[in-house]
């Protein structure tokens, strides 16, 4: 790693993470470092732990052994990850565990007025986050009703309407069309957050991040791109 | 959502302030629970009525709700009646039903329809988001509100993983009989059921820890009662009033039959 970075420049600090569901060991020892400004890809096959690691980053789980610092401070118990889940971005795998209101525009203010957002502000937001998607006039769609890639792109906006300083995507491309997939590169490409993708989907990868690693056998090992 | 689309009609009542509806509702069914005065139950029936009307819900619905509730007053109506003492109506073998025993029933059934009616025509047309939010600005308990609220949601929960489940059966060309086959595949089915309900239930929580949840619910739109609704809000009041009045002031004795 780059001695010459500053300490503060370190968002999420991995060391020798442990995690096994029952007895499936999935994360070994797992390393990890992601500095401000970062953009990096997560590959690794099926069921070899992607999602696990973003979920022991966000506290839903706890590791069994080793540290994790995210902004600066180390992260234990429940209460250390409020900061971390107001901070960091998290889109999940299945968008039905992420949207629950009743509408599209409730979903996506659902975030920002838990940040204590201005209520004629969040309005603002809703209806700018939607237009970047490509999504105008959907906010009062209902969010169970709509398609697969739909619900998908409304489950990221419900992400980047908190405007967080990092992004963990969690196969955000799965289920989109070509057009959808590109309008996301921009997308992201134009946005000033550091961001982590897990993704299957390799050209995008290459299009939206400057740094790969691969998750293999519990461990983290960077990729040449 | 499970059982929400009466709430995506349109009509005065469902732009009608929750937190209104939700006190109208509460004081009407409790009054109503209470009266044993027929034509003030009857009254009662129609005002209901009205309200369904004014709703503009749609019939099969109402009437396939109906027939839910109906179907638990129906065994009422197998005991009620000959479980009182009194003068004989009619006899079924060995049991006799009495005149009190008829009319309780009978006043059972006017009441339940009455109060199901009323709520569907004042609840059912307000989203259950912002029915949750309206009790938090009545000043319920959060806790309750919760309970509520996530009951609600994960019976929702369980009705889509339901449909999930149940569609990826049929696909394969399950089709129901009496043997082992089916019985089996139906008990995986809420076996699944169960499991997967309850993981879904778990990561949309946590999703919405992820999104800074905190115990409280904020709405996006924030309530505003218009002054025609608040007139009207009191005209069913004092409808309420009436039927009180009717029923525990002594001149409504001169109605009763
Ligand atoms: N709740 C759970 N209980 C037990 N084992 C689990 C649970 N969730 C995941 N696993 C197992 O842990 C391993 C890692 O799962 P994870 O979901 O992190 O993989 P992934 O890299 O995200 O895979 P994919 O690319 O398919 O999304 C898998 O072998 C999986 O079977
Ligand atoms: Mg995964």
């Amino acid at each position: 790693m780059d001695t010459s970075r500053k300490n503060t420049d370190i968002l999420i600090e991995l060391n020798e993470i442990y995690f096994r569901y029952r007895e499936r060991p999935v994360l070994n020892g797992l390393s990890f470092c992601f500095c401000e400004g970062e953009r990096v890809g997560l590959i690794g096959p099926n069921g070899s732990g992607k999602t696990t690691l973003f979920h022991i980053i966000m506290g839903l789980l706890k590791p069994d052994a080793g540290e994790l610092k995210i902004f600066g401070q180390p992260r234990r118990k429940e209460k250390d990850f409020t900061e971390v889940r107001r901070r960091i971005g998290f889109v999940f795998q299945d968008p039905d565990d992420q949207l629950f209101s009743p509408t599209v525009a409730e979903d996506i203010a659902f975030g920002p007025l838990n940040l204590g957002i201005p209520r004629e502000e969040v309005l603002g937001i809703v209806s700018r986050t939607l237009d970047m998607l490509g999504l105008k006039g959907f906010e009062n769609r209902v969010t169970h009703k709509l398609s697969g890639g739909e619900k998908r792109l409304v489950s990221v906006a419900t992400v980047l309407a908190m405007n967080p300083n990092i992004l963990l995507l969690d196969e955000p491309t799965a289920g989109l069309d070509e057009k959808t997939v590109a309008r996301l590169s921009k997308i992201l490409k134009n946005l000033d957050t550091s961001y982590i993708i897990a993704s299957h989907d390799k050209e995008f990868l290459q299009k939206v991040t400057n740094k790969l690693y691969k998750l293999q056998g519990g461990k983290l090992v960077m990729v040449d791109s | 959502m499970i059982s929400e689309h009466l709430s995506e009609g349109t009509s005065y009542l469902h732009d009608f302030d929750p937190r209104l509806k939700i006190i109208v509702a509460l004081i009407y069914s409790v009054t109503v629970a209470l009266l044993t005065n027929f034509t003030l139950l009857f009254a009662s029936l129609v005002f209901s009525l009205v309200l369904v009307t004014w709703g503009r819900l749609s019939i099969a619905t109402v009437l396939k709700r109906l027939l839910v509730i109906n179907g638990f007053v129906f065994f009422l109506w197998l005991v009620l009646p000959f479980s009182y003492e009194g003068k004989t109506l009619f006899e079924v073998g060995p049991l006799a039903a009495t005149q009190p025993g008829v009319y309780q029933a009978l006043r059972i059934t006017l009441k339940s329809n009455a109060i199901i009616l009323c709520l569907m025509a004042l609840l059912s047309t307000s989203p259950t988001f912002m029915l949750v939010h309206a009790l938090h600005h009545l000043k319920v308990p959060s806790k309750l509100v919760h309970l509520f609220f996530f009951t609600y949601r994960y019976i929702h929960v369980i009705y889509t993983e339901f449909t999930r489940l149940h569609t990826a059966m049929k696909v394969r060309s399950f089709t129901p009989s009496t043997n082992i086959h089916t019985y089996k595949s139906y008990a995986y089915l809420v076996g699944m059921l169960l499991v997967r309900s309850y993981e879904r239930s778990k990561r949309i929580y946590q999703s919405m820890l992820c999104r800074g949840f905190n115990g409280k619910f904020h709405t996006l739109y924030h309530f505003e009662s218009k002054p025609q609704e608040l007139v009207s809000a009191a005209i069913m009041t004092v409808f309420v009033l009436l039927i009180a009045i009717g029923q525990w002031i002594p001149l409504g004795k001169i109605l009763t039959f």
